[in-house]
Protein backbone atom coordinates (compact mmCIF):
# COMPACT_ATOMS: atom_id res chain seq x y z
CA UNK A 1 0.00 0.00 0.00
CA UNK A 2 2.60 2.31 1.06
CA UNK A 3 4.42 2.18 -2.30
CA UNK A 4 1.42 2.33 -4.49
CA UNK A 5 0.62 5.52 -2.29
CA UNK A 6 4.32 6.74 -2.87
CA UNK A 7 3.72 5.85 -6.54
CA UNK A 8 0.29 7.18 -7.73
CA UNK A 9 -0.92 9.22 -5.18
CA UNK A 10 1.64 11.36 -2.96
CA UNK A 11 3.36 12.53 -5.77
CA UNK A 12 0.49 14.59 -7.21
CA UNK A 13 -0.54 15.66 -3.76
CA UNK A 14 2.86 17.27 -3.86
CA UNK A 15 2.47 18.82 -6.53
CA UNK A 16 -1.04 19.97 -5.78
CA UNK A 17 0.55 21.73 -2.80
CA UNK A 18 3.65 23.00 -4.01
CA UNK A 19 2.75 24.73 -7.34
CA UNK A 20 5.65 26.81 -7.78
CA UNK A 21 7.91 23.93 -7.19
CA UNK A 22 6.19 22.30 -9.95
CA UNK A 23 6.41 24.92 -12.53
CA UNK A 24 10.14 25.09 -11.38
CA UNK A 25 10.89 22.03 -11.97
CA UNK A 26 8.78 21.66 -15.08
CA UNK A 27 11.36 24.46 -16.09
CA UNK A 28 13.98 23.21 -15.23
CA UNK A 29 13.16 19.90 -16.85
CA UNK A 30 12.35 21.75 -20.51
CA UNK A 31 15.97 23.70 -19.97
CA UNK A 32 17.85 20.27 -19.67
CA UNK A 33 15.75 18.87 -22.71
CA UNK A 34 16.90 21.54 -24.44
CA UNK A 35 20.58 20.67 -24.58
CA UNK A 36 19.61 16.77 -25.17
CA UNK A 37 17.20 17.79 -27.98
CA UNK A 38 20.32 20.01 -29.51
CA UNK A 39 22.60 16.83 -29.30
CA UNK A 40 19.73 14.32 -31.05
CA UNK A 41 18.97 16.72 -33.55
CA UNK A 42 22.78 16.16 -34.68
CA UNK A 43 22.12 12.67 -35.04
CA UNK A 44 19.25 13.15 -36.76
CA UNK A 45 20.30 15.41 -39.49
CA UNK A 46 23.87 13.47 -40.19
CA UNK A 47 21.36 9.90 -39.77
CA UNK A 48 19.27 11.53 -42.36
CA UNK A 49 21.52 12.57 -44.83
CA UNK A 50 23.97 9.85 -45.14
CA UNK A 51 22.40 6.79 -43.18
CA UNK A 52 25.47 7.18 -40.72
CA UNK A 53 24.54 6.56 -36.75
CA UNK A 54 27.11 9.20 -35.75
CA UNK A 55 28.64 8.11 -32.23
CA UNK A 56 31.32 11.18 -32.35
CA UNK A 57 27.76 13.67 -31.86
CA UNK A 58 28.75 14.19 -28.47
CA UNK A 59 32.45 14.34 -29.19
CA UNK A 60 31.74 16.65 -31.52
CA UNK A 61 29.67 19.24 -28.84
CA UNK A 62 32.85 18.85 -26.55
CA UNK A 63 35.79 19.34 -28.91
CA UNK A 64 33.47 22.34 -30.52
CA UNK A 65 33.56 23.46 -27.04
CA UNK A 66 37.38 22.81 -26.28
CA UNK A 67 38.25 24.84 -29.30
CA UNK A 68 36.17 27.94 -28.64
CA UNK A 69 37.68 28.03 -24.97
CA UNK A 70 41.17 27.34 -26.24
CA UNK A 71 40.25 30.46 -28.82
CA UNK A 72 39.06 32.67 -25.92
CA UNK A 73 42.32 32.03 -23.82
CA UNK A 74 44.96 32.32 -26.33
CA UNK A 75 43.81 35.62 -27.76
CA UNK A 76 44.12 37.01 -24.24
CA UNK A 77 42.72 40.34 -23.02
CA UNK A 78 43.99 42.58 -25.65
CA UNK A 79 40.47 43.16 -27.05
CA UNK A 80 37.44 43.97 -25.79
CA UNK A 81 35.46 41.10 -24.48
CA UNK A 82 33.19 41.08 -26.87
CA UNK A 83 34.99 41.32 -29.52
CA UNK A 84 37.33 38.11 -28.44
CA UNK A 85 33.54 36.11 -28.22
CA UNK A 86 33.27 37.00 -31.36
CA UNK A 87 36.02 36.21 -33.10
CA UNK A 88 36.72 33.13 -31.30
CA UNK A 89 32.89 31.72 -32.00
CA UNK A 90 33.34 32.54 -35.60
CA UNK A 91 36.57 30.50 -35.85
CA UNK A 92 35.41 28.10 -33.89
CA UNK A 93 32.66 27.69 -36.74
CA UNK A 94 35.44 27.64 -39.32
CA UNK A 95 37.10 24.87 -37.49
CA UNK A 96 34.23 22.66 -37.59
CA UNK A 97 33.47 23.25 -40.86
CA UNK A 98 37.06 22.28 -41.59
CA UNK A 99 36.76 19.80 -39.57
CA UNK A 100 33.55 18.24 -41.58
CA UNK A 101 35.41 18.62 -45.14
CA UNK A 102 37.96 16.09 -43.40
CA UNK A 103 35.72 13.52 -42.32
CA UNK A 104 33.91 13.70 -45.94
CA UNK A 105 37.41 13.18 -47.22
CA UNK A 106 39.37 10.97 -45.47
CA UNK A 107 35.94 8.71 -43.49
CA UNK A 108 33.22 8.78 -45.39
CA UNK A 109 34.13 9.09 -49.07
CA UNK A 110 36.60 6.07 -48.70
CA UNK A 111 34.07 4.19 -46.27
CA UNK A 112 31.05 4.95 -49.01
CA UNK A 113 28.48 1.61 -50.02
CA UNK A 114 30.60 -0.10 -46.98
CA UNK A 115 28.18 -1.66 -44.79
CA UNK A 116 26.57 1.15 -42.20
CA UNK A 117 28.19 -0.70 -39.40
CA UNK A 118 31.59 -0.34 -40.45
CA UNK A 119 30.51 3.95 -40.73
CA UNK A 120 29.67 3.61 -37.50
CA UNK A 121 32.67 2.02 -36.15
CA UNK A 122 34.69 4.87 -37.94
CA UNK A 123 32.72 7.37 -35.93
CA UNK A 124 33.25 5.36 -32.85
CA UNK A 125 37.15 5.76 -34.13
CA UNK A 126 36.33 9.55 -35.12
CA UNK A 127 35.55 10.43 -31.68
CA UNK A 128 38.59 9.04 -30.07
CA UNK A 129 40.51 11.05 -32.35
CA UNK A 130 38.83 14.15 -31.54
CA UNK A 131 38.90 13.40 -28.02
CA UNK A 132 42.90 12.62 -28.47
CA UNK A 133 43.16 15.97 -30.37
CA UNK A 134 41.25 17.76 -28.30
CA UNK A 135 43.35 17.21 -25.19
CA UNK A 136 46.58 17.45 -27.22
CA UNK A 137 46.16 20.45 -28.21
CA UNK A 138 43.70 22.45 -25.31
CA UNK A 139 45.10 20.30 -22.50
CA UNK A 140 42.87 18.14 -20.22
CA UNK A 141 42.05 19.95 -17.41
CA UNK A 142 38.15 21.47 -16.83
CA UNK A 143 38.09 24.91 -18.18
CA UNK A 144 35.61 27.69 -17.23
CA UNK A 145 33.63 28.65 -20.80
CA UNK A 146 32.50 32.16 -19.96
CA UNK A 147 31.24 33.74 -23.17
CA UNK A 148 29.39 36.74 -21.33
CA UNK A 149 26.14 34.55 -21.01
CA UNK A 150 23.73 36.39 -18.04
CA UNK A 151 23.96 33.93 -15.16
CA UNK A 152 21.22 35.82 -12.73
CA UNK A 153 17.82 34.35 -12.44
CA UNK A 154 14.58 36.06 -13.08
CA UNK A 155 11.54 35.66 -10.40
CA UNK A 156 8.65 34.79 -12.65
CA UNK A 157 5.93 34.67 -10.46
CA UNK A 158 7.79 33.09 -7.89
CA UNK A 159 9.18 30.77 -10.42
CA UNK A 160 13.23 31.47 -10.20
CA UNK A 161 14.13 30.87 -13.61
CA UNK A 162 17.76 30.92 -14.96
CA UNK A 163 18.54 33.50 -17.24
CA UNK A 164 21.33 31.14 -18.70
CA UNK A 165 18.97 28.79 -19.46
CA UNK A 166 16.74 31.60 -21.00
CA UNK A 167 18.95 32.27 -23.21
CA UNK A 168 19.80 28.92 -24.31
CA UNK A 169 16.40 28.17 -25.07
CA UNK A 170 15.97 31.34 -27.17
CA UNK A 171 19.60 30.18 -29.04
CA UNK A 172 18.06 26.97 -29.47
CA UNK A 173 14.58 28.13 -30.61
CA UNK A 174 16.18 30.23 -33.06
CA UNK A 175 18.85 28.07 -34.78
CA UNK A 176 16.03 25.06 -35.21
CA UNK A 177 13.89 28.04 -36.87
CA UNK A 178 16.86 28.71 -38.83
CA UNK A 179 17.55 25.26 -39.52
CA UNK A 180 13.82 24.76 -40.41
CA UNK A 181 13.70 27.65 -42.96
CA UNK A 182 17.08 26.52 -44.28
CA UNK A 183 15.58 23.00 -44.99
CA UNK A 184 12.26 24.28 -46.90
CA UNK A 185 13.36 27.09 -48.20
CA UNK A 186 17.13 26.87 -50.24
CA UNK A 187 18.22 25.30 -53.08
CA UNK A 188 20.47 23.34 -50.59
CA UNK A 189 18.02 22.57 -48.39
CA UNK A 190 15.93 20.69 -50.85
CA UNK A 191 19.01 18.87 -51.67
CA UNK A 192 19.60 17.65 -48.41
CA UNK A 193 15.64 16.38 -47.84
CA UNK A 194 16.30 15.13 -51.48
CA UNK A 195 19.21 12.76 -50.57
CA UNK A 196 17.55 12.22 -47.07
CA UNK A 197 14.90 10.57 -49.26
CA UNK A 198 16.29 8.51 -52.03
CA UNK A 199 20.66 8.40 -52.27
CA UNK A 200 20.60 7.04 -55.49
CA UNK A 201 17.99 9.21 -57.41
CA UNK A 202 19.45 12.35 -55.51
CA UNK A 203 22.37 10.98 -57.15
CA UNK A 204 21.67 10.83 -60.74
CA UNK A 205 19.61 14.01 -60.79
CA UNK A 206 23.30 15.82 -60.38
CA UNK A 207 23.71 16.35 -56.33
CA UNK A 208 26.84 16.22 -55.36
CA UNK A 209 26.65 13.64 -52.80
CA UNK A 210 30.32 14.80 -51.36
CA UNK A 211 28.99 18.25 -50.88
CA UNK A 212 25.94 17.47 -48.99
CA UNK A 213 27.58 15.48 -46.54
CA UNK A 214 29.99 18.30 -46.00
CA UNK A 215 27.14 20.42 -45.35
CA UNK A 216 25.44 17.98 -42.84
CA UNK A 217 28.64 18.07 -40.93
CA UNK A 218 29.43 21.66 -40.61
CA UNK A 219 25.72 22.05 -39.34
CA UNK A 220 25.99 18.67 -36.95
CA UNK A 221 29.02 20.60 -36.05
CA UNK A 222 27.28 23.65 -35.43
CA UNK A 223 24.76 22.29 -33.62
CA UNK A 224 27.28 20.97 -31.38
CA UNK A 225 28.89 23.56 -30.73
CA UNK A 226 25.85 25.27 -29.40
CA UNK A 227 25.22 22.53 -26.92
CA UNK A 228 28.50 22.69 -26.13
CA UNK A 229 28.75 26.25 -24.79
CA UNK A 230 25.63 25.81 -23.18
CA UNK A 231 26.33 22.70 -21.27
CA UNK A 232 29.90 24.07 -21.01
CA UNK A 233 28.52 27.75 -19.67
CA UNK A 234 27.28 25.73 -16.73
CA UNK A 235 29.15 22.80 -15.72
CA UNK A 236 32.54 23.84 -17.06
CA UNK A 237 34.43 22.31 -20.01
CA UNK A 238 35.30 18.76 -19.78
CA UNK A 239 35.05 15.11 -20.89
CA UNK A 240 31.89 14.31 -19.41
CA UNK A 241 30.32 16.72 -22.11
CA UNK A 242 31.02 14.07 -24.35
CA UNK A 243 29.08 11.36 -22.34
CA UNK A 244 25.93 13.56 -23.69
CA UNK A 245 25.38 11.72 -26.42
CA UNK A 246 24.48 8.61 -24.27
CA UNK A 247 21.30 10.52 -23.73
CA UNK A 248 21.01 11.18 -27.26
CA UNK A 249 20.03 7.84 -27.77
CA UNK A 250 17.15 7.44 -25.58
CA UNK A 251 16.16 10.65 -27.74
CA UNK A 252 16.30 9.22 -30.69
CA UNK A 253 14.17 6.07 -29.52
CA UNK A 254 11.84 8.38 -28.19
CA UNK A 255 10.95 10.62 -31.07
CA UNK A 256 11.95 8.41 -34.27
CA UNK A 257 16.07 8.31 -35.71
CA UNK A 258 14.42 10.63 -38.73
CA UNK A 259 12.61 13.12 -37.12
CA UNK A 260 13.98 16.57 -36.53
CA UNK A 261 10.48 17.67 -34.73
CA UNK A 262 11.11 14.05 -33.12
CA UNK A 263 14.44 15.20 -31.51
CA UNK A 264 13.38 18.51 -30.59
CA UNK A 265 10.07 16.92 -28.44
CA UNK A 266 11.73 13.89 -27.61
CA UNK A 267 14.88 15.81 -25.65
CA UNK A 268 11.95 18.48 -23.88
CA UNK A 269 10.19 14.84 -22.88
CA UNK A 270 12.96 13.50 -21.19
CA UNK A 271 14.44 15.98 -19.84
CA UNK A 272 11.02 17.50 -18.46
CA UNK A 273 10.60 13.49 -17.28
CA UNK A 274 13.60 13.30 -15.43
CA UNK A 275 13.41 16.34 -13.45
CA UNK A 276 9.83 15.84 -12.17
CA UNK A 277 10.39 11.89 -11.23
CA UNK A 278 13.77 12.52 -9.96
CA UNK A 279 11.62 15.35 -7.82
CA UNK A 280 7.96 14.26 -7.24
CA UNK A 281 8.78 10.52 -6.93
CA UNK A 282 11.63 10.27 -4.88
CA UNK A 283 10.20 8.67 -2.27
CA UNK A 284 9.81 5.88 -4.58
CA UNK A 285 13.70 5.70 -6.25
CA UNK A 286 15.71 7.57 -3.50
CA UNK A 287 17.66 10.00 -6.03
CA UNK A 288 20.14 9.55 -9.14
CA UNK A 289 16.80 8.74 -11.57
CA UNK A 290 18.62 10.71 -13.85
CA UNK A 291 21.06 7.93 -15.09
CA UNK A 292 18.21 4.84 -15.71
CA UNK A 293 15.11 6.91 -16.82
CA UNK A 294 15.59 8.03 -20.04
CA UNK A 295 16.77 4.51 -21.16
CA UNK A 296 14.15 3.26 -18.69
CA UNK A 297 11.30 5.29 -20.65
CA UNK A 298 13.03 4.34 -24.11
CA UNK A 299 12.34 0.81 -23.63
CA UNK A 300 8.80 1.37 -22.71
CA UNK A 301 8.78 3.03 -26.20
CA UNK A 302 10.47 0.01 -27.79
CA UNK A 303 8.24 -1.79 -26.83
CA UNK A 304 5.22 0.06 -27.80
CA UNK A 305 5.95 2.30 -30.44
CA UNK A 306 9.29 1.55 -31.94
CA UNK A 307 9.64 3.91 -34.93
CA UNK A 308 8.99 6.77 -32.71
CA UNK A 309 7.36 9.31 -31.63
CA UNK A 310 7.69 10.79 -35.11
CA UNK A 311 9.31 7.86 -37.03
CA UNK A 312 9.21 8.80 -40.40
CA UNK A 313 5.83 9.23 -42.17
CA UNK A 314 5.76 6.07 -44.27
CA UNK A 315 3.93 6.77 -47.47
CA UNK A 316 1.14 3.86 -48.69
CA UNK A 317 -0.39 4.71 -52.00
CA UNK A 318 -3.65 2.91 -52.18
CA UNK B 1 25.09 0.68 -91.29
CA UNK B 2 25.09 2.15 -87.40
CA UNK B 3 22.57 4.55 -85.93
CA UNK B 4 24.51 7.39 -86.58
CA UNK B 5 24.47 7.12 -90.13
CA UNK B 6 21.01 6.34 -90.49
CA UNK B 7 20.63 9.42 -88.49
CA UNK B 8 22.97 12.12 -89.73
CA UNK B 9 25.87 12.84 -90.99
CA UNK B 10 27.57 13.97 -88.06
CA UNK B 11 28.89 12.38 -84.52
CA UNK B 12 27.45 10.64 -82.18
CA UNK B 13 26.48 12.05 -79.58
CA UNK B 14 27.35 8.46 -77.49
CA UNK B 15 29.64 6.08 -78.02
CA UNK B 16 29.31 2.82 -76.13
CA UNK B 17 32.04 0.56 -77.55
CA UNK B 18 32.30 -3.11 -76.12
CA UNK B 19 32.25 -2.55 -72.74
CA UNK B 20 32.35 -5.00 -69.65
CA UNK B 21 30.43 -4.38 -66.45
CA UNK B 22 30.86 -6.45 -63.26
CA UNK B 23 29.16 -6.50 -60.15
CA UNK B 24 31.08 -7.47 -56.44
CA UNK B 25 33.85 -8.13 -58.16
CA UNK B 26 32.34 -11.34 -59.62
CA UNK B 27 29.31 -11.55 -61.10
CA UNK B 28 29.93 -10.71 -65.10
CA UNK B 29 26.87 -8.78 -66.23
CA UNK B 30 27.31 -7.11 -69.58
CA UNK B 31 29.66 -9.16 -72.18
CA UNK B 32 30.63 -6.74 -74.45
CA UNK B 33 27.99 -4.12 -75.50
CA UNK B 34 28.53 -2.13 -78.35
CA UNK B 35 25.91 0.96 -79.25
CA UNK B 36 25.96 4.55 -80.74
CA UNK B 37 23.54 7.12 -80.25
CA UNK B 38 23.34 9.85 -82.79
CA UNK B 39 22.39 13.76 -81.59
CA UNK B 40 18.92 14.07 -81.68
CA UNK B 41 18.09 11.06 -81.98
CA UNK B 42 15.70 8.31 -80.02
CA UNK B 43 17.45 4.73 -79.28
CA UNK B 44 15.52 1.91 -77.76
CA UNK B 45 17.42 -0.82 -75.60
CA UNK B 46 14.82 -3.60 -75.69
CA UNK B 47 15.71 -7.11 -74.15
CA UNK B 48 13.73 -8.71 -71.09
CA UNK B 49 14.12 -9.53 -67.54
CA UNK B 50 17.70 -9.64 -66.47
CA UNK B 51 18.84 -8.99 -69.92
CA UNK B 52 21.77 -5.57 -69.10
CA UNK B 53 19.42 -2.83 -69.76
CA UNK B 54 19.93 -0.88 -66.52
CA UNK B 55 23.41 -1.85 -66.47
CA UNK B 56 23.81 -0.72 -69.29
CA UNK B 57 22.43 2.74 -68.69
CA UNK B 58 23.98 2.92 -65.02
CA UNK B 59 27.27 2.30 -66.90
CA UNK B 60 26.77 5.66 -69.01
CA UNK B 61 25.63 7.59 -66.20
CA UNK B 62 28.46 6.40 -64.07
CA UNK B 63 25.96 5.21 -61.68
CA UNK B 64 26.83 1.82 -61.16
CA UNK B 65 29.46 2.49 -57.70
CA UNK B 66 26.89 3.12 -55.65
CA UNK B 67 25.71 -1.01 -56.68
CA UNK B 68 28.96 -2.41 -56.40
CA UNK B 69 29.63 -2.83 -60.30
CA UNK B 70 32.54 -1.54 -62.82
CA UNK B 71 32.82 -1.08 -65.65
CA UNK B 72 36.15 -3.39 -66.47
CA UNK B 73 36.44 -2.79 -70.33
CA UNK B 74 35.21 -0.78 -73.15
CA UNK B 75 35.07 3.18 -73.48
CA UNK B 76 32.23 5.07 -73.22
CA UNK B 77 32.21 8.36 -74.68
CA UNK B 78 29.54 11.37 -74.06
CA UNK B 79 29.68 14.27 -76.35
CA UNK B 80 33.28 13.31 -77.41
CA UNK B 81 34.73 12.77 -73.56
CA UNK B 82 34.82 9.58 -71.69
CA UNK B 83 32.42 9.45 -69.10
CA UNK B 84 34.81 7.58 -66.29
CA UNK B 85 36.82 10.27 -65.35
CA UNK B 86 33.00 12.27 -64.50
CA UNK B 87 31.61 11.77 -61.10
CA UNK B 88 27.15 11.67 -62.04
CA UNK B 89 27.12 14.95 -61.00
CA UNK B 90 29.57 16.34 -63.32
CA UNK B 91 27.94 14.32 -65.83
CA UNK B 92 24.54 16.01 -65.15
CA UNK B 93 26.57 19.20 -65.77
CA UNK B 94 27.69 18.33 -68.76
CA UNK B 95 24.42 17.24 -70.23
CA UNK B 96 23.37 13.57 -69.75
CA UNK B 97 21.13 12.73 -66.85
CA UNK B 98 19.23 9.53 -66.04
CA UNK B 99 15.72 9.03 -65.60
CA UNK B 100 15.47 5.58 -62.93
CA UNK B 101 13.71 2.60 -63.59
CA UNK B 102 10.96 3.13 -61.02
CA UNK B 103 10.96 6.80 -61.30
CA UNK B 104 12.66 7.33 -57.87
CA UNK B 105 11.07 10.56 -56.85
CA UNK B 106 12.07 11.72 -53.74
CA UNK B 107 8.76 11.37 -51.64
CA UNK B 108 8.56 13.56 -49.00
CA UNK B 109 8.79 16.17 -51.42
CA UNK B 110 6.12 17.91 -53.53
CA UNK B 111 6.00 17.56 -56.89
CA UNK B 112 7.34 20.93 -57.45
CA UNK B 113 10.32 20.48 -55.36
CA UNK B 114 11.11 17.55 -57.20
CA UNK B 115 11.44 18.79 -60.27
CA UNK B 116 13.49 22.08 -58.55
CA UNK B 117 15.93 18.90 -57.85
CA UNK B 118 16.41 18.91 -61.16
CA UNK B 119 18.02 22.01 -61.63
CA UNK B 120 20.61 21.69 -58.87
CA UNK B 121 23.92 21.42 -61.02
CA UNK B 122 22.58 25.22 -62.43
CA UNK B 123 23.41 26.66 -59.58
CA UNK B 124 21.68 30.38 -58.78
CA UNK B 125 19.72 30.31 -61.96
CA UNK B 126 16.47 31.86 -60.69
CA UNK B 127 15.19 33.56 -63.66
CA UNK B 128 16.29 30.33 -66.35
CA UNK B 129 14.86 27.80 -63.99
CA UNK B 130 12.03 29.76 -63.42
CA UNK B 131 11.08 29.60 -67.01
CA UNK B 132 11.78 25.83 -67.60
CA UNK B 133 9.65 25.10 -64.70
CA UNK B 134 6.88 26.70 -66.85
CA UNK B 135 8.62 24.30 -69.93
CA UNK B 136 8.03 21.65 -67.91
CA UNK B 137 4.72 22.44 -66.91
CA UNK B 138 3.14 22.77 -70.71
CA UNK B 139 4.53 19.32 -71.44
CA UNK B 140 3.19 17.96 -68.46
CA UNK B 141 0.33 19.88 -67.42
CA UNK B 142 -1.12 17.15 -64.72
CA UNK B 143 1.69 18.24 -62.71
CA UNK B 144 0.70 22.00 -62.57
CA UNK B 145 -2.45 20.81 -60.90
CA UNK B 146 -0.22 18.74 -58.51
CA UNK B 147 2.67 20.99 -57.81
CA UNK B 148 2.46 21.35 -54.11
CA UNK B 149 1.29 17.73 -53.28
CA UNK B 150 3.82 15.47 -51.86
CA UNK B 151 5.37 13.14 -54.57
CA UNK B 152 4.73 10.28 -52.85
CA UNK B 153 0.91 10.71 -53.09
CA UNK B 154 0.86 10.74 -56.66
CA UNK B 155 0.17 8.22 -58.98
CA UNK B 156 2.39 6.04 -61.31
CA UNK B 157 1.92 8.15 -64.33
CA UNK B 158 2.45 11.01 -62.17
CA UNK B 159 5.95 10.17 -60.71
CA UNK B 160 6.65 9.33 -64.32
CA UNK B 161 6.09 12.46 -65.54
CA UNK B 162 7.58 13.94 -62.67
CA UNK B 163 10.89 11.71 -62.84
CA UNK B 164 10.90 13.10 -66.40
CA UNK B 165 10.14 16.84 -65.77
CA UNK B 166 12.80 16.40 -63.13
CA UNK B 167 14.90 15.48 -65.28
CA UNK B 168 14.42 17.93 -68.02
CA UNK B 169 15.02 20.55 -65.59
CA UNK B 170 18.64 19.79 -65.94
CA UNK B 171 18.82 21.49 -69.31
CA UNK B 172 20.30 17.54 -70.86
CA UNK B 173 21.63 17.31 -74.24
CA UNK B 174 20.67 13.65 -73.40
CA UNK B 175 17.84 11.28 -71.04
CA UNK B 176 18.61 8.03 -70.45
CA UNK B 177 15.23 6.78 -69.93
CA UNK B 178 14.88 3.80 -68.22
CA UNK B 179 11.55 1.75 -68.56
CA UNK B 180 9.20 4.44 -68.56
CA UNK B 181 6.54 2.11 -68.98
CA UNK B 182 6.96 0.33 -65.85
CA UNK B 183 3.84 -0.67 -64.58
CA UNK B 184 1.41 1.76 -65.96
CA UNK B 185 -1.48 1.48 -68.31
CA UNK B 186 -1.28 1.47 -71.72
CA UNK B 187 -3.27 4.21 -72.59
CA UNK B 188 -0.84 6.47 -70.32
CA UNK B 189 2.12 4.59 -71.62
CA UNK B 190 1.44 6.18 -75.08
CA UNK B 191 0.43 9.47 -73.53
CA UNK B 192 4.11 9.72 -71.72
CA UNK B 193 5.69 8.57 -74.94
CA UNK B 194 4.01 11.19 -77.09
CA UNK B 195 5.60 13.78 -74.53
CA UNK B 196 8.77 12.22 -74.72
CA UNK B 197 9.11 12.61 -78.08
CA UNK B 198 8.00 16.30 -78.42
CA UNK B 199 10.35 16.95 -75.94
CA UNK B 200 13.10 14.98 -78.50
CA UNK B 201 11.75 17.39 -80.94
CA UNK B 202 11.37 20.78 -79.61
CA UNK B 203 13.80 20.70 -77.24
CA UNK B 204 16.23 18.85 -78.97
CA UNK B 205 17.20 16.34 -76.21
CA UNK B 206 18.72 12.94 -77.19
CA UNK B 207 17.04 9.98 -75.94
CA UNK B 208 18.06 6.55 -75.01
CA UNK B 209 15.38 4.65 -73.22
CA UNK B 210 15.32 0.82 -72.06
CA UNK B 211 11.93 -1.09 -72.48
CA UNK B 212 10.77 -4.16 -72.40
CA UNK B 213 7.58 -2.62 -73.98
CA UNK B 214 9.12 -3.52 -77.40
CA UNK B 215 5.76 -2.70 -79.30
CA UNK B 216 5.71 1.01 -78.01
CA UNK B 217 9.10 1.64 -77.67
CA UNK B 218 9.62 0.64 -82.16
CA UNK B 219 7.16 2.87 -82.55
CA UNK B 220 8.80 5.85 -80.96
CA UNK B 221 12.69 5.26 -81.47
CA UNK B 222 14.52 5.30 -84.89
CA UNK B 223 16.60 3.31 -83.85
CA UNK B 224 17.04 -0.10 -81.54
CA UNK B 225 19.14 -2.71 -79.91
CA UNK B 226 17.98 -5.76 -78.46
CA UNK B 227 19.91 -7.46 -75.87
CA UNK B 228 20.17 -10.66 -74.25
CA UNK B 229 22.37 -11.84 -71.47
CA UNK B 230 24.34 -8.94 -71.71
CA UNK B 231 25.26 -8.92 -75.27
CA UNK B 232 23.82 -6.91 -77.95
CA UNK B 233 22.31 -9.82 -80.00
CA UNK B 234 20.31 -7.78 -82.86
CA UNK B 235 20.10 -4.28 -84.03
CA UNK B 236 18.37 -2.13 -86.46
CA UNK B 237 16.62 0.51 -87.20
CA UNK B 238 13.06 0.69 -85.13
CA UNK B 239 11.10 0.27 -88.82
CA UNK B 240 13.21 -2.76 -89.89
CA UNK B 241 13.23 -4.59 -86.33
CA UNK B 242 9.59 -4.70 -86.41
CA UNK B 243 9.21 -6.54 -89.44
CA UNK B 244 11.84 -8.75 -89.01
CA UNK B 245 9.76 -12.56 -88.29
CA UNK B 246 12.35 -13.17 -84.70
CA UNK B 247 11.22 -10.00 -83.64
CA UNK B 248 7.54 -10.23 -84.28
CA UNK B 249 7.72 -13.66 -82.85
CA UNK B 250 9.87 -13.34 -79.39
CA UNK B 251 9.20 -9.61 -78.67
CA UNK B 252 5.91 -8.57 -80.28
CA UNK B 253 4.34 -11.70 -79.28
CA UNK B 254 2.43 -11.67 -83.10
CA UNK B 255 3.38 -15.26 -83.66
CA UNK B 256 4.59 -18.72 -82.25
CA UNK B 257 3.61 -19.87 -78.32
CA UNK B 258 5.45 -17.48 -75.70
CA UNK B 259 8.19 -15.71 -75.58
CA UNK B 260 11.55 -17.78 -76.35
CA UNK B 261 15.32 -16.70 -76.46
CA UNK B 262 17.08 -15.81 -79.94
CA UNK B 263 19.41 -18.60 -78.83
CA UNK B 264 16.95 -21.30 -78.92
CA UNK B 265 16.78 -20.69 -83.07
CA UNK B 266 19.48 -21.97 -85.03
CA UNK B 267 18.93 -20.72 -87.82
CA UNK B 268 19.42 -16.74 -86.19
CA UNK B 269 22.93 -15.88 -86.91
CA UNK B 270 23.71 -14.13 -83.78
CA UNK B 271 25.84 -10.48 -84.71
CA UNK B 272 28.77 -11.51 -82.65
CA UNK B 273 29.66 -7.60 -82.11
CA UNK B 274 31.21 -8.31 -79.04
CA UNK B 275 33.96 -9.98 -80.82
CA UNK B 276 34.82 -7.47 -82.81
N1 LIG C 1 23.70 -4.60 -57.95
C1 LIG C 1 23.79 -5.79 -58.55
N2 LIG C 1 24.58 -6.75 -58.06
C2 LIG C 1 24.67 -7.93 -58.69
N3 LIG C 1 24.02 -8.27 -59.80
C3 LIG C 1 23.20 -7.36 -60.34
C4 LIG C 1 23.04 -6.07 -59.75
N4 LIG C 1 22.16 -5.36 -60.49
C5 LIG C 1 21.81 -6.18 -61.51
N5 LIG C 1 22.42 -7.37 -61.42
C6 LIG C 1 22.28 -8.48 -62.36
O1 LIG C 1 22.64 -8.03 -63.63
C7 LIG C 1 21.80 -8.57 -64.63
C8 LIG C 1 21.24 -7.45 -65.48
O2 LIG C 1 20.42 -6.64 -64.69
P1 LIG C 1 19.74 -5.33 -65.24
O3 LIG C 1 19.05 -4.70 -64.08
O4 LIG C 1 20.73 -4.53 -65.95
O5 LIG C 1 18.67 -5.92 -66.24
P2 LIG C 1 17.50 -5.21 -67.01
O6 LIG C 1 17.65 -5.53 -68.42
O7 LIG C 1 17.42 -3.78 -66.63
O8 LIG C 1 16.25 -6.00 -66.44
P3 LIG C 1 14.79 -5.46 -66.09
O9 LIG C 1 14.05 -5.39 -67.35
O10 LIG C 1 14.26 -6.53 -65.18
O11 LIG C 1 14.94 -4.16 -65.42
C9 LIG C 1 20.74 -9.35 -63.90
O12 LIG C 1 21.07 -10.71 -64.01
C10 LIG C 1 20.84 -8.93 -62.48
O13 LIG C 1 20.57 -9.99 -61.62
MG1 LIG D 1 16.07 -2.64 -65.71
Amino acid sequence: MDVLYALLLQPFVFMAQEPLIFAETVVKGLMAGVLYSLVALGFVLIFKASGVFNFAQGTLALFAALTLVGLMEKMGDGLPKAAIVVIAIVATIGVMILLAMIVERFVLRPLVNQELIILFMATLGLSYVLEGVGDLTWGSDVKVLDIGLPDGVFDIGGVYVEQLDVVAAIVAGSMVTVLAIFFNKTRIGRALRAVADDHQAALSVGISLQQIWVIVWSVAGMVALVAGVMWGSKSGVQFSLSLIALKALPVLILGGFTSIPGAIVGGLIIGLGEKVVEVFWYDVHGGAVENWFAYMLALVFLMFRPQGLFGDKIIERV
Amino acid sequence: MSAAEVETATDALLKVNNIEVIYDHVILVLRGVSLEVPQGGIVAILGGNGAGKTTTLKAISNLLGTERGEVTKGTIEFDGIGVEASSPNELVKRGCIQVMEGRHCFEHLTVEENLLTGAFTRGGDRAGIQADLEMVYTYFPRLRERRTSLAGYTSGGEQQMTAIGRALMSRPKMILLDEPSMGLAPQLVEQIFEIVKKINEQEGVTILLAEQNTNVALRYAKYGYILESGRVVMEGAAESLRNNEDVKEFYLGLGGEGRRSFRDIKHYRRRKRWLG
